[in-house]
Parts: structure tokens; C-alpha cells; sequence
């Protein structure tokens, strides 16, 4: 049997570190923000704030970048999670923009 | 999906230059993320057409699968998907947006 971490948030944390090896990475659980509307659970882990700095994200224009990890992260999409919040940069980009939205 | 709603997407993509998928309707958008691209696109003065997912389930998930995006809302330039609201919102504040309905010729609404 497949061993499963409770916590979304750090699978979410191991698929986008093994996948994208990121420079950066901010995870915040917004859950509680959307608590009793559409897509919201009981037990929250649905709606999640995902800043993520990787080189791979070089020469991918936004669409292509959150292709990606959201391609990474469909066995979360396929057990409840609903929504992502995603900045993708790539390092240089995040150095000319010190304004990105952070914890 | 059906045939049926692909080529209902296809002719409201093709129909209406910006074209929003969202939840909701842009008077009474039912999700803040959908309420956020209607409010950029509203402040904008740019012309949109809105189709509400809540209304059709298969619309919701044929929208999906049409561009392989798991989430609502999204946005269509001249059949074009441009992205989500976090793309949608980091383009307008970057200028970008403003830069592609320029480059579209996407005229203010009157």
C-alpha cells in the first residue's frame, strides 16, 4: 500500500520540489478563506497559494508554466483539491519583480 | 466531451472576440477569482461576452478539457486562451493585457 502524507500542503511541497526544483517555493493554505462555498470541503486543503522561482520555467510563456505544474499536480486536482493560486517565475524574472506576492 | 459542447465553445470563442468562462454572471459573479477577471475586464472597458459553468456541468468540464486547465475562470482572445485569473491578473498589472487588446485592436466598449 501506497503510503499517503496526511497533509496537502506537504505533498504539494514534495511533487513541485522533485518536479521543478525551484529556487523558491511559498505554499499557503487559503482553505479557511473559502470555508462553506462551492469547492471548499469539510477539512479544508482545497484552495491553496502557490508561489514557485524554478529555471525551468525559462523560455515557457504563463499558460505553458502553469501547464505544467498544474500537470504535476492532477493526482491532487482528482482528490479535492480546487484551487491553485500560481505565480511561476523563473529566477532572473523574480529579481526584477521584488514585489511578487509572498507569505 | 461531446462534440456538442466543443462546438459550442468553439462558435463562442470564435463569435465573441473576449470571451470569459467564469462562475456566475459578470452582474453576480459567484466566485471572488471570476469576480476579479470580470472586475480587470470591466475596468478595462473592454467589450466581453460571459458563459456561467454553474449553469451547464458539462460546459464546466468541457471547458477543461477543451484546454487542458483544470480551473474556471478562463479567458478567450479572438479563440485564443490566454489564461486563468492569476494570468489574467499578473498580465494587467504587468501592462500586458492592456498591450494585447491594443495589439487585437479589441476597441473600448462605447
Amino acid at each position: 500500500m501506497v503510503e499517503i502524507s496526511p497533509s496537502r500542503a506537504d505533498r504539494l511541497t514534495a511533487i513541485l520540489t522533485a518536479g521543478f526544483a525551484p529556487s523558491y517555493l511559498a505554499i499557503v493554505d487559503d482553505s479557511a478563506k473559502h470555508a462553506h462555498h462551492a469547492g471548499a470541503r469539510d477539512g479544508g486543503q482545497t484552495h491553496y497559494s502557490v508561489t514557485i522561482v524554478s529555471a525551468s520555467f525559462a523560455g515557457q510563456n504563463r499558460v505553458a508554466r502553469h501547464r505544467a505544474v498544474n500537470a504535476a499536480l492532477a493526482g491532487e486536482f482528482a482528490t479535492g483539491l480546487h484551487a491553485l493560486a500560481l505565480v511561476a517565475r523563473t529566477p532572473e524574472e523574480s529579481a526584477r519583480s521584488p514585489d511578487q506576492p509572498t507569505t | 466531451m461531446t462534440a456538442t459542447i466543443e462546438d459550442r465553445i468553439k462558435s463562442d470563442i470564435t463569435a465573441n472576440r473576449v470571451m470569459l468562462y467564469m462562475k456566475g454572471t459578470a452582474l453576480f459573479p459567484q466566485c471572488g477569482f471570476s469576480a476579479r477577471v470580470v472586475q480587470i475586464l470591466s475596468h478595462m472597458n473592454v467589450p466581453f461576452q460571459t458563459a456561467n459553468v454553474l449553469e451547464d456541468a458539462e460546459l464546466r468540464d468541457g471547458i477543461k478539457q477543451f484546454s487542458s486547465w483544470p480551473t474556471i475562470p478562463q479567458l478567450y482572445v479572438d479563440g485564443e486562451f490566454v489564461g486563468g485569473c492569476d494570468i489574467i491578473t499578473e498580465m494587467f498589472q504587468s501592462g500586458e493585457l492592456e498591450g494585447l487588446f491594443a495589439e487585437k485592436g479589441v476597441s473600448a466598449a462605447g
